[in-house]
């Protein structure tokens, strides 16, 4: 199983859930984050006083999947959360041990 | 037990008959003019109306400009001065103000208490003795809550409380003895419509001696200090130019020309204003703000005030044009000197008021003349008006201020600040 982790712009999630889900995808998790990378971040005046705001808000998904999807949900969520410009995010793949459901206690693919 | 207690009340009733005593006679020696009912509705509602300025007006204006961490300690602040001044003015700032002058400096004691502050006219006036001091009431509780803007985010509650009582009994109420008290700066002849020297001038030099004598806030110019809620800002700019048609109009203390043409120049200035700083700020980073509009028809509504009433729509025009850019660049040059005067009272209150001051000396034209109109010596008479009020004010709160440090100090301790006022004074937080 891998768990998939990717950065993305925040106005880019609805489109990136519909396309994961269509090919499948069942659950996943969402949260809202402040970071930079090469984007680096935007000035905000405030009465003449500028302010350098490096971090920028993007939203983080957070996936587990079977090893088989670990090609097509790379393809899909790239084509789906990409603009083309800089700040785009980025996709993290790490290998993931177990998975559990708590209601049931069951653990592996199935789970998924 | 029951006898100390009749002893007590007989006291009581010992000290109020001689309060009451004086006070019958200066109902007898003027003659109090007719009531008129027209007048009286106005000055009431503008009353209420400067109210709505202090709060929510002031409140949410400087509640938006800080950080979320400190919202209910600014908002605190306001609230509780407008409680606490309009109970000193009842009791002892009013009298001092506008009881019978004392040699030019001060008003007597005559009304302490407000005792005989009555239902006849005010002098030269057709509305109740008792609108007139709730009017100026309303002037004395927003003037010392404009200092706030200055030491926002780090002065320790009851430091705040002991501050504010004493500058509005020993700065405020000599200040407006001498420009509407009858004072010296009256007799003088200096024109100071709606408090361009009383309201804006003292809060605005009081605004720039806390600000030195407090220091910057912790993590100033490193730590980012960015506006926690700018719409608030905005909602608290409409109030304050809402309530400010009460605080300029109704200084003609009628419902006549006067206060037509004070409510005619105060828009035009407050919209000036807002397009003025609009404008300097888009040459010289490149960007219109929305904070930079809202602070400019404070700006426009600040300087206008003092010739509110003295001036036609033109120069109200000029004048608020003025006031934007101008006020704009006192800003920028507080970010260069470097002293941290938190919400810009000094800019826009203190530089505003100043040049409103003399600005009335140019153009006044509607029941006195400015230099523009053939009185050179109004012009002098202004400055010394100006000059004299910064020299008091900042004299006489750095005083306080030294005083109050020692009694309580005057600021939080650095943890506190870290914290935030809410938690670490009030023990509460606005956004849960």
């Amino acid at each position: 199983m891998k768990l998939v982790k990717a950065i993305i712009k925040p106005f880019k999630l609805d489109e990136v859930k519909e396309a994961l889900t269509e090919i499948g995808i069942q659950g996943m998790t969402v949260t809202e984050v402040k970071g930079f990378g090469r984007q680096k971040g935007h000035k905000e005046t405030y009465r003449g006083t500028e302010y350098q705001i490096d971090f920028v808000p993007k939203v983080k998904l957070e996936l587990a999947i079977a090893d088989s999807m670990e090609e097509k949900v790379i393809e899909t969520l790239g084509k789906a959360a990409k603009t083309g410009s800089i700040g785009d995010g980025k996709i993290f793949i790490s290998d993931l041990s177990t998975v559990v459901r708590i209601r049931t206690g069951e653990t592996g693919e199935g789970v998924l | 037990m029951k006898h100390s207690t009749f002893s007590f009340m007989w006291l009581v009733v010992v000290i109020l008959s001689l309060w009451c005593g004086p006070v019958t006679g200066w109902a007898q020696d003027g003659t109090p003019g007719a009531i008129d009912t027209g007048d009286t509705a106005w000055v009431l509602v503008s009353s209420a109306f400067v109210l709505c300025m202090t709060l929510p007006g002031l409140a949410l204006f400087y509640g938006g400009l800080v950080r979320s961490k400190n919202v209910l300690g600014t908002l605190m602040h306001t609230a509780i001065i407008l409680c606490m001044i309009s109970i000193v003015w009842v009791l002892l700032g009013y009298s001092l103000a506008f009881g019978p002058d004392v040699g030019g400096i001060i008003g007597s004691l005559e009304f302490l208490g407000s005792l005989g502050v009555g239902q006849d006219a005010y002098p030269g006036t057709g509305i109740p003795h008792l609108a007139f001091m709730v009017f100026q009431l309303m002037f004395a509780a927003i003037t010392v809550a404009l200092i706030t803007g200055s030491f926002a985010e780090r002065m320790k509650f009851t430091a705040l409380l002991l501050f504010a009582v004493l500058w509005s009994v020993l700065i405020y109420s000599p200040l407006a003895h001498w420009v509407w008290g009858g004072g010296w700066l009256a007799e003088m002849g200096a024109l100071d419509f709606a408090g361009g020297a009383v309201v804006h001038i003292s809060s605005g030099f009081a605004a720039l001696v806390c600000a030195l004598v407090l220091g910057q806030r912790k993590g100033y110019g490193v730590e980012s200090m960015v506006p926690h809620n700018l719409p608030m800002t905005v909602l608290g700019t409409g109030l304050l130019w809402f309530g400010w048609f009460g605080f300029n109009a109704g200084s003609a203390l009628g419902a006549n020309g006067g206060a037509a043409a004070a409510f005619v120049a105060t828009h035009i200035a407050a919209c000036a204003g807002g397009i003025s700083w609009m404008g300097a700020e888009w040459l010289r980073t490149g960007k219109p703000t929305m904070l930079g509009v809202a602070s400019g028809i404070i700006a426009g509504l600040a300087t206008i005030t003092p010739g509110a009433g003295f001036v036609t729509p033109l120069p109200a025009l000029v004048i608020g044009l003025v006031a934007g850019a101008l006020c704009y660049a006192a800003v920028i040059l507080k970010i260069r000197l470097g002293y941290d005067d938190s919400l810009d009272v000094v800019a826009i209150h203190g530089v505003g008021g100043f040049t409103g001051i003399l600005a009335t000396g140019l153009f006044a034209s509607i029941g006195a003349q400015g230099l523009l109109y053939g009185n050179p010596g109004q012009f002098v008479i202004q400055f010394v008006l100006a000059v004299s009020t910064v020299v008091f004010v900042v004299v006489g709160t750095f005083v306080i201020l030294k005083v109050v440090d020692l009694l309580v100090g005057l600021r939080v301790s650095s943890e506190d600040e870290e914290t935030g006022l809410d938690l670490s004074q009030h023990s509460e937080r606005a956004y849960t």
